[in-house]
């Protein structure tokens, strides 16, 4: 129904035809659409979130034996929040309660990976199915890169001396009434939306300029089955991009139809969230430079196997 | 009352301690705000996400860049 009206608008109210149409029409389409999913997505992920915070979340963990709190580790990440500015607390206050490094990093990977921006747009721009796969093999990135990282004895890079807590640790629960979650939902909604609109429309507007422009064959053999090395140049320009994951998701999206293979563009979209320098440099305040390292090799891999994996399958 | 900002020099962590203190002046009488930024202290609170407000040494909230009726709210409370 949204396609027949967003058609009729451009057709018959504005008169265009042709390839000018077609450019407008995809812009119109997918930025309304998307700021829509957008604020629908968030809200529902923000309002669960009133219920699990991260203290909630780290007395759940609390002595869980390793492989099973990698996993109980990495499905939180989905959805609590993270932001890479609280990186540190979250990292020390784990290693206090006693928390395996294996099961902290499992969940440091799977929280930024699986944030609800990131989710909205995929689910926006490539569906269920996709979407699916995303946080599927993202949720197993984070659980067999953060038990790896725990067998490898990384104790001693860690560069704070933390004094683990006495017993154990009590979750702090604040309690909210429905209408204070859902005030406080709707605020943080808000303030997303507020941060991101502008890139989204940016990045559905240099797509639809793609979608209407740039000939299929041109981007296909850059980035697609012709170029070998195409896994691991998108992963490489992935890392940068953090911030703006709201922005490159709709080139990615118009990419793709045009001819960039699947597991390249997966790949692409799991190094953008889950590699973010900005992170790694506030890391590097508490962790030796070594673990770090170890930590972006080992997720860099995972994606990097999987983004060949569906180029093979697909 | 002693009201302690957790946070260690985040934009949402300096724009809470503001906050406080007008909230503060809204309340009148003796209260202090105090912003703690050494990392081993907001540990011990059991804090991850900051900002945090703590209000006579309990934690209200966590996470959030609240507002001046907000915290005086949970000052009364």
């Amino acid at each position: 129904m949204w396609k027949q009206s967003v058609d009729y608008f451009t057709l018959e109210v504005l008169g265009l035809s042709g390839q000018i149409n077609d450019t407008i029409n995809f812009f119109i389409y997918d930025t309304i659409k998307i700021w829509f999913l957008l604020i629908t997505i968030i809200f529902a992920v923000s309002y669960l979130r009133t219920h699990f915070n991260t203290e909630y979340v780290r007395a759940y963990l609390q002595g869980k034996s390793e492989f099973t709190g990698n996993v109980l580790a990495a499905l939180f990440g989905i959805i609590t929040p993270f932001c890479s500015c609280s990186a540190i607390p979250l990292f020390l206050g784990f290693i206090q309660a006693r928390i395996p490094i294996g099961v902290t990093f499992s969940f440091l990977i799977s929280a930024p990976l699986n944030n609800e921006i990131a989710i909205a747009m995929l689910f926006g721009l490539f569906g269920f199915k996709i979407t699916a796969i995303y946080i599927g093999f993202g949720l197993l990135v984070a659980i067999l890169g953060g038990y790896f990282i725990g067998r490898m004895n990384m104790q001693k890079y860690i560069l704070m001396d933390v004094k683990p807590m006495e017993g154990e640790l009590e979750d702090i629960r604040i309690s909210l009434t429905f209408k204070q979650r859902l005030k406080e939902a709707w605020d943080y909604t808000y303030d997303i939306f507020k941060k991101i609109y502008l890139y989204v429309m940016i990045g559905v507007g240099v797509g639809a300029f793609i979608h209407g422009y740039v000939p299929a064959d041109f981007i296909a053999s850059y980035a697609g089955s012709d170029n070998p090395f195409a896994v691991i140049i998108a992963v490489i320009m992935g890392i940068p991009m953090y911030s703006n994951a709201a922005g490159v998701m709709p080139l990615v999206e118009v990419l793709t139809s045009k001819g960039m293979l699947l597991g390249t563009a997966l790949s692409f979209m799991m190094a953008v969230t889950a590699l973010s320098l900005p992170e790694a440099m506030i890391l590097k305040k508490i962790l030796h430079i070594k673990l770090i390292a170890l930590f972006f090799g080992i997720v860099g891999l995972g994606i990097i196997g999987i983004g060949y994996l569906f180029n093979f399958i697909l | 009352m002693k009201i302690e900002v957790l946070g260690t020099g985040c934009t949402k962590c300096k724009a809470l301690e503001e906050i406080a203190k007008q909230a503060i002046a809204k309340v009148g009488g003796f209260h202090s705000v105090e912003k703690v930024e050494d990392i081993q202290k907001i540990m011990d609170y059991g804090v991850m996400n900051t900002p945090g407000l703590v209000v006579d040494g309990v934690v209200k909230s966590t996470g959030k860049l609240l507002s001046v009726e907000e915290v005086l709210e949970l000052i009364n409370n």
